[in-house]
């Protein structure tokens, strides 16, 4: 019985084991939790940077599958570490600076693009408790949002530092885009916010009796196309499309300095995956099995991660690319006004009152729920006319006529 | 000197030399990254004095919004992009003497007031006493709803601006 106990409780039993040790070597407690938090602070960094090498070779097989062809299969293991390969290519490449850069800011963008993107995991829980989470800030959700201000803030750099047409095109491109976007994520943010009554990311997975998926779906909806744009994947990676701006603010870069854009995208991807899993899909609950085995909560998190994932790469492989004019309007006009009125909604549903204190998130849960459904149905409404009196437009009809 | 002391000399220095850059660099695309430094800086002092949601609100909006926001307008003129261009005009004096008429006063009432220092640990729960406060007619509830007045004008206005004719 011990020893299932002490596999089912293995990380904190860990910790303590550790600590142990170095107690016992005669180093002082504060010394004992120094040593403690910098190996943590590794753990982190090594395993978002080692997204990286999961993460490649899913994309690459998962799509070239949707697209009908084998994929990476040359490296060993049918192509499992095609990452290995990249990662010694990017290494032996020469690392150019252009002549008329600004070479200061040229070697600092890569810099500020890994640091946030790393920094996010510092607030991500993977497990109960204060053990398995960087720290568990009271403003945790905030401190996410916050630190993906910075990514904009270097991919401007990276931009102008290049001195390079496209570069600076791509970089006016991230304020628009990204400043767009970040308005709807945040009001959606909030309606997770009002109902978890709490900004700490332990908290709000700590108070999600249903996944607020289910719960408010408009929302985890609108999170989810948000944290695309700001994680710049395709369909809407317009910053950097390849087709238009030959990958925009990069295409200065090579070698290492690449590898650092290439991995902080795939951190980012990573850290999205898991935020919207800790405030949309339940963070590290999975049907009580957290509470059966605790040793399992990274594996559960990192699961919903993945499938979050694999959501972003099946619209990668099946979405096609938008216009930018198109896509920057579609936030503004579309996803902020559709935030704000889900935002009111849930406001408003948090204050109905309801008698028995156990059955409070089940009864406003269902309320949000069927709110969710009637303010998809009015949307639906709306754009239906909208759609018809686009049509019936004279200037339409004039093109319409002109092609027949 | 305790830690925090260390790391306040280090934020202090990282603030004054951004704001220092801010002024001194002829480059405006410079000049306005220096900004965004020195802002951190000042987000890093309200780590310091367990201030976590003013640091957090510290980098969403003026390094977020404000900061970016001013970057896109420098990029959008051309002249002010092109390393020739010189930011100095013939005003430069007049904008000296209100600076330093400017720094004397704020010194004025620095070396003036007695700053009381409280010696009460920060409440736990002081993000949601922030928020009933804001809300509550007893605290800052007139001053609240007046902003939002002005930020609401603010947006008809810049809508009304910006509108096809």
């Amino acid at each position: 019985m011990d020893v299932i106990n002490f596999i089912l409780n293995l990380w904190v039993e860990i910790g303590d084991w550790f600590g142990g040790v170095l107690a016992g070597w005669g180093v002082p407690p504060w010394g004992v939790n120094l040593i403690a938090d910098i190996i943590g602070v590794l753990i982190l960094l090594v395993f978002g940077i080692m997204a990286v090498i999961v993460f490649t070779p899913m994309e690459r097989k998962v799509i070239a599958r949707m697209q009908d062809r084998p994929g990476p299969n040359r490296t060993p293991g049918y192509g499992a570490i095609q990452a290995v390969a990249d990662a010694i290519k990017m290494l032996t490449k020469e690392d150019v600076i252009p002549r008329n850069a600004d070479k200061i800011l040229h070697m600092l963008a890569p810099l500020l693009v890994a640091i946030p993107a790393l920094l996010i995991f510092a607030v991500l829980p993977w497990g109960p408790g204060s053990g398995l989470i960087g720290q568990d800030l009271n403003v945790g959700i905030l401190f996410v949002v916050a630190i993906s201000a910075i990514h904009v803030l270097a991919v401007i750099i990276a931009g102008w530092g290049s001195n390079n047409k496209y570069s600076l095109l791509s970089a006016f491109r991230v304020v628009n885009q990204l400043l767009a976007y970040e308005i709807p994520m945040v009001l959606s943010i909030l309606v997770v916010v009002i109902f978890a009554e709490t900004l700490s990311m332990q908290g709000i997975v700590e108070n999600q009796v249903i996944p607020y998926f289910v719960v408010m779906p408009v929302t985890a909806l609108i999170f989810l196309i948000c944290a695309l744009a700001e994680a710049n994947r395709s369909p809407v990676d317009l910053i950097e499309a390849d087709s238009e701006m030959v990958a925009g603010y990069i295409i200065e870069y090579s070698g290492m300095k690449f590898a650092m854009f290439f991995i902080a995208e795939y951190v980012n991807m990573f850290a999205v995956g898991i935020v919207f899993s800790t405030l949309f899909l339940g963070g590290w609950k999975f049907f009580g099995l957290e509470n059966l085995a605790p040793v399992l909560t990274p594996i559960i998190v990192f699961f919903k991660a993945a499938f979050v994932i694999f959501l972003m790469l099946w619209f990668r492989a099946t979405f096609p690319r938008i216009r930018f004019d198109h896509l920057v309007g579609f936030a503004w006009k579309f996803l902020v006004p559709l935030s704000l009125i889900n935002l009111m909604l849930g406001a408003v549903v948090v204050k109905i009152p309801v008698d028995d204190p156990m059955m409070v998130p089940w009864v406003h849960g269902a309320i949000m729920l069927v709110a969710n459904i009637a303010l998809v149905i009015v949307t639906m409404i709306i754009l239906n006319r909208t759609a018809k009196r686009v049509e019936g437009a004279p200037a339409l009809k004039r093109i319409v006529a002109a092609e027949r | 000197m305790n830690v925090s002391q260390v790391v306040f000399i280090i934020l202090s220095v990282a603030a004054l030399a951004g704001a220092a850059g801010v002024v001194l660099s002829r480059n405006l695309f410079k000049a306005a990254l220096f900004l965004v430094l020195s802002l951190v800086g000042v987000a890093g002092f309200y780590v310091l004095l367990e201030a976590e949601l003013l640091a957090m609100i510290q980098i969403l909006v003026y390094v977020g919004a404000i900061a970016i926001l001013i970057i896109f307008a420098i990029m959008l003129s051309q002249r002010l992009m092109s390393p020739e261009y010189d930011p100095r005009n013939e005003q430069w004096l007049g904008g000296l003497l209100v600076a330093i008429a400017l720094f004397a006063a704020l010194l004025f009432v620095l070396l003036r007031v007695d700053w009381p220092v409280s010696e009460a640990s920060v409440p736990a729960e002081a993000i949601s006493q922030l928020g009933q406060a804001l809300v509550s007619p007893d605290y800052f509830l007139l001053p609240f709803e007046v902003a939002s007045v002005l930020l609401l004008v603010a947006l008809v206005g810049a809508v009304i601006i910006a509108r096809e004719r």
